[in-house]
């Protein structure tokens, strides 16, 4: 189908149809934002059918979902906390995604940022409150910026699978901080839960003023803002996507790709890393378990429903994080298992990717091909 | 007789049973996946096949007393998945990749949401073989007991081994893994093979589920699959794409899996959680050994965008 598009493709100006050149304009630009939309409510009416087959009403769902995620201030507040790590985690999927990567370890990065953030935090203590806060984010991002820089460097100079290895990592990133928080850095006091020693309050990240949300949101927001400067603004960007394209193309053209990967990727894992750092200073307190609580691989999701476009990913990274808010209190009223969220993510996940078919598909995006009609 | 009297060629022993245990779902996965690969699909979202699939085969046998039924319905429940797979990979531009990615969560989501009642009750196992029953060491008789999915397996990878190179059905699934053009050249469709070949891959798939619900670790819980689907993609890459080494690979991934347990057992405690990672640095270190950047893989099929 695509092949028909390219090659009746008209070397047409804006406007050379005849219609007026703003519509036309538009049309070329709607198809980004109407097929992910359509596709995101096909998914959830598909979601309807499955809670419909299972004897629930799927009204009274939604109803709920909406009251846990978005119905109040509270749920407001709650989902926006959920959003902070989900921004900085779908980052991790989305840059090198423009390079034509599909790095689904970013959990890793995570649980190591928090780690390292909490290592440093603990060791610095004493120390004025902004030096170790600043500390504990370059502990963050760099613990994490070497996990995955480490996925993309094996890419580019072994030819190693970036989505089997980047998984591997996160495995073996979870069981690295078992041993830390169980051995070397446990604090004796925590029993039922290991945990590293606690952070001093002074050290810890505070809400942003007026509202119960800490400054992670913040600083996932600004993230997004920067990546999507870098991409579309940046020769680096430029050569980034050149290189997505075609690999062999951009070398032709001199670009270094290597460099670039294991740039993008580092980046890429640095912030996934700060999101780590940002869990311990803001939530946890500590490094412990609660780090790998699946925010990597949901941020998995935020990514490819983003089509990996940075500010795209700040609403749907609320969204979900609504969603993601809302599943306890679908446990509660309507009886379903916590896994409710999950099936639904997974159908969205879906039907996104099949939405990729649609693209250049549908004339009305397609100003080209519209004919007056006379 | 007890540990300490076969001191510490208890650990030996423990790694060898250890990887007839461990390795049993790693077998069926592997394979299910070389015959995906083979015919130029990859799908990485076996890893959720498998989570739904033990959650399946356990439901199944908790509600109708039998394993061999439970066992019937994850392989059903597999070829579901796998038949999806293979069908929503044949539009353009959507990637086998992201959609495998998808399906794991997909999975594990679905078999989470109707699991959850079957966390409590006990599920009839699987029958074992007692290979152990000439020798009174409780060790020996603990490591030959051996199930009868593990001798499956085994004959199943052999018989593969000599489908894919003596059969007609083999063929085809090389020709279409190899180049689409010359399957169609030949009259075949590349999307009804491939489609099959998933959904076939899919079925053995759901089959090392049942395994781990019902034999080992013998329970439904949420973290019954710790990343074996997936590592069993990166075994077959490894195995390149022959049946006889995904059987060897995955004996020798359950043997790294069972190192842990096996120090733990003599005393060892230190460092634990980093024996327990063993497998996943043994895939990692095997990928780096044997991926380079100037060659493609010997074996490998030219249509698998994996390896490109």
């Amino acid at each position: 189908m695509t092949d028909t598009v390219s090659s009746a493709e008209a070397p047409a100006m804006l406007g050379a149809r005849g219609y007026p050149a703003t519509i036309e304009w538009i049309a070329r630009r709607a198809e980004a934002f109407v097929i992910p939309l359509a596709a995101l409510v096909v998914g959830m009416v598909l979601f309807s059918l499955f809670i419909a087959l299972v004897g629930k009403s799927p009204v009274q769902l939604y109803e709920t979902m909406w009251r846990g995620g978005f119905g109040s201030w509270f749920s407001i507040q709650n989902s926006l906390s959920r959003a902070a790590p989900l921004l900085l985690a779908a980052l991790c999927v989305a840059l090198p995604a423009r390079l034509g990567l599909v790095v689904i370890g970013g959990e890793g990065a995570i649980v190591l940022g928090g780690v390292g953030a909490a290592a440093i935090g603990v060791a610095l203590s004493g120390a004025p409150s902004f030096i170790v806060i600043l500390a504990m984010g370059v502990a963050g991002m760099a613990a994490g910026g070497i996990w995955i820089g480490a996925v993309g460097a094996l890419r580019h100079y072994r030819a190693v699978n970036e989505t089997i290895s980047s998984l591997l990592m996160a495995y073996i990133a979870i069981a690295l901080m078992n041993q830390l928080v169980e051995g070397p850095l446990r604090d004796p006091a925590s029993l039922n839960k290991p945990s590293t020693q606690p952070l001093a309050d002074i050290y810890r990240i505070g809400n942003i003023p007026g509202m119960e949300v800490h400054w992670g949101l913040a600083v996932g927001v600004v993230a997004c803002v920067l990546c999507w400067v870098l991409i579309e603004k940046t020769r680096w960007g430029f050569a980034a996507r050149i290189a997505g394209g075609n690999v062999r193309a951009a070398q032709v053209q001199g670009l270094a790709v290597g460099p670039l990967i294991v740039g993008f990727t580092a980046l890429a894992g640095g912030l996934a890393g700060l999101a780590g750092m940002l869990e311990v200073a803001a939530v946890q307190g500590s490094a412990n378990g609660s780090l790998a609580a699946g925010y990597g691989y949901t941020g998995i999701l935020v990514a490819f429903l983003a089509r990996h476009n940075p500010l795209a990913i700040i609403p749907v990274a609320i969204l979900l994080g609504g969603i993601d808010a809302s599943g306890g209190l679908i446990q509660r009223r309507m009886d379903l298992p916590d896994a409710t969220v999950l099936v639904l993510q997974g159908m969205l996940f879906i039907v996104i990717l099949f939405s990729e078919t649609l693209y250049g598909r549908f004339k009305a995006f397609n100003p080209d091909l519209w004919q007056r009609a006379s | 007789m007890d540990a300490t009297e076969i001191g510490l060629w208890g650990v030996p022993l423990a790694i060898l049973g250890g990887a007839i245990r461990v390795s049993t779902p790693f077998i069926f996965v592997s394979l299910g996946e070389a015959i995906t690969e083979r015919s130029g699909r990859i799908n990485l979202g076996l890893e959720g096949t498998l989570v739904f699939g033990a959650m399946t085969a356990y439901a199944v046998a908790v509600m109708t007393n039998s394993p061999w039924l439970g066992l019937l319905a994850a392989s059903a429940a597999g070829l579901c998945f796998g038949l999806f797979h293979g069908w929503i990979c044949k539009f353009p531009k959507v990637n086998d990749i992201a959609i495998g990615i998808a399906l794991m969560l997909f999975g594990s989501g679905l078999a989470f949401f109707f699991g959850k009642p079957f966390i409590k009750p006990k599920a009839p196992n699987l029958p074992a073989i007692p290979f152990g029953a000439w020798s009174d060491i409780p060790q020996v008789q603990a490591a030959l007991d051996v199930n009868v999915l593990f001798l499956i397996g085994a004959a199943l990878s052999l018989v593969l081994w000599w489908a894919f190179r003596n059969t007609r059905a083999g063929l085809i699934v090389r020709v279409v893994g190899d180049s689409s053009d010359a399957a169609r050249a030949m009259g075949l469709n590349p999307n009804t093979v491939r489609l099959v070949a998933t959904g076939v891959g899919g079925a053995l798939a759901g089959i090392g589920g049942a395994y781990l619900s019902l034999y080992y670790p013998g329970s439904w819980t949420e973290r019954i699959s710790s990343g074996q689907g997936l590592m069993a993609v990166a075994l077959v890459i490894f195995a390149r794409w022959n049946p006889l080494g995904c059987f060897a690979a995955a004996l020798l991934f359950g043997g790294a899996g069972a190192l842990g347990p096996a120090l733990q057992s003599v005393g060892v405690t230190q460092g634990y959680y980093l024996f327990y990672a063993a497998p996943y640095i043994l895939t990692l270190i095997i990928m780096v050994a044997t991926s380079s950047p100037t060659r493609s893989l010997a074996g490998a099929p030219g249509e698998l965008s994996i390896t490109k």
